[in-house]
């Protein structure tokens, strides 16, 4: 049985005939080729699959496509204005807050969320934030200082 | 990870669900955030032939206070809890315990409604509303019920309610004045879920405690009142060796069905339940004033 789904991704909308048990991680990827999502670990936990679904950080892995029927995603590939970075992209250049890179879609996902909620997030506040995304590279400290630059950059 | 295939519902009201599960009787989950059930079927764990979505339905989130206590929709999210108003003055151990549950994308999505029907033995909620005490609604096409909390919890991840009921609500009482609360949870680093967790709901008058309801996660196969240790306070002036004792018979009721794994052995577990028994009968006291 497949579903008949329009997700609004960016800005744009999208139908699509999927199949029930299609993740939405799966329809951005494969059906949308927008690949900015990563898939990590894939049972809820590291946090590379975050996207916002109508406007909340989620974790992509663990939402079916024909759950996001009728909404909003916001994906990394929708956050730059052109060539203009958002601040938490552009904390991320500037701090250095990565080092394979494979986490940092989802991390600066979560990150946009967090700042939304939290515009002024302590250092203990942004550790707690990003509790759900997982790097095994950078030991977190430029990832919380781009965070922190991405804050004060949106003042 | 792939699921098995099902066949997906996502009804608009809570008849039309209803319904459906009575269709599919047997066959048929409720799909609520997903953030226990989508795991377990990517690992195959479970295997249900039809998803009923019930995410689609308005008007089953809401956090409702009245003189009689305050009204849970099922769908409400652990975010919202954690930052509801309602929540911090009435119940600040729940607020408390929603703010740790995993992480922050798993508490936008992850419901109370949710948390109770799955019934995981390190879940957070169970045994904060076992603690405070009060009622899940469970409807089905035909009827309504209400089902007391202190019936709900039946085994490992398994509770009262029938394969054709949803929960639409969680009522708790109003809690009594001189009433303090507390969740003190040891997490697993990695998942945040309870390795144990002790949530303490304690009603002081003049330095005596005249009611206590203490209930333990993480530690045995379910979230489990700890009788003794209520027995012990009841009635006590809440003196440091009074609550100390209390404390020590934290564990006694899982005494048959305490978890072992890689992350903490019985023993340990049972030791660590004491403790946060402990802490958290403690900072119930302190906040009882």
């Amino acid at each position: 049985m497949s579903t008949e789904i329009t997700v609004t991704v960016n800005g744009t909308e999208h139908t699509a005939s999927v199949e029930p048990r299609l993740l939405l991680a799966h329809f951005l990827r494969d059906v949308l080729n927008l690949t900015g999502t990563h898939v990590g670990c894939d049972t809820s936990q590291c946090g590379a699959c975050t996207v916002h679904l109508n406007g909340e950080a989620v974790k992509s892995c663990t939402v079916f496509a024909v759950q996001a029927n009728g909404s909003e995603v916001t994906t990394v590939e929708g956050l730059a204005d052109g060539e203009s970075y958002s601040h938490v992209q552009q904390g991320f250049w500037d701090e250095h807050g990565l080092q394979c890179g494979f986490c940092t879609p989802g991390m600066i996902m979560t990150a946009e969320a967090l700042l939304k909620q939290n515009p002024n997030p302590s250092e203990e506040e942004i550790r707690a934030g990003i509790a759900g995304n997982y790097c095994r590279c950078t030991g977190y400290q430029n990832i919380v200082n781009a965070i922190g630059a991405a804050a004060k950059a949106g003042k | 990870m792939v699921t098995s295939n099902f066949d997906y519902f996502a009804p608009t009201s809570v008849d039309e669900a209803t319904s459906l599960l009575s269709r599919y009787r047997g066959e048929a989950k409720v799909l609520a955030g997903g953030h226990s059930l989508i795991p377990m079927m990517k690992l195959r764990l479970a295997e249900p032939g039809v998803l009923v979505d019930i995410g689609q339905i308005e008007g089953l989130s809401y956090i409702n206070e009245s003189s009689d206590g305050v009204a849970i929709g099922s769908m409400t999210t652990y975010r919202e809890m954690a930052n509801s108003s309602v929540i911090q003055s009435n119940y600040p151990l729940l607020a408390d315990a929603s703010a740790k549950v995993a992480d922050l994308q798993v508490r936008n999505r992850g419901t109370i409604g949710g948390s109770l029907a799955h019934s995981d033995p390190a879940g957070d909620i169970p045994a904060v509303i076992l603690a405070i005490g009060g009622n899940v609604v469970a409807r089905t096409r035909r009827s309504t019920r209400e089902i007391n909390i202190d019936r709900f919890q039946v085994d490992l991840l398994t509770t009262s309610l029938r394969d054709n009921e949803i929960i639409t609500e969680i009522k708790l009482p109003a809690l009594a004045s001189g009433t303090g609360t507390a969740y003190s949870k040891f997490h697993q680093p990695a998942s945040h879920y309870a390795i144990t967790g002790v949530a303490a709901v304690i009603t002081v008058s003049g330095g005596t405690c005249t009611d206590a309801r203490i209930a333990v996660t993480g530690a045995g196969d379910k979230a489990t009142r700890a009788r003794r240790t209520e027995r012990i306070l009841k009635g006590k002036e809440l003196t440091p060796a009074v609550i100390r004792r209390a404390a020590s018979r934290a564990a006694a009721e899982l005494e048959d069905s305490l978890n072992e794994d890689i992350h903490a052995s019985a023993e340990y577990r049972a030791h660590l339940t004491q403790v946060h028994a402990g802490y958290a009968i403690d900072q119930a006291v302190a906040a009882a004033g």
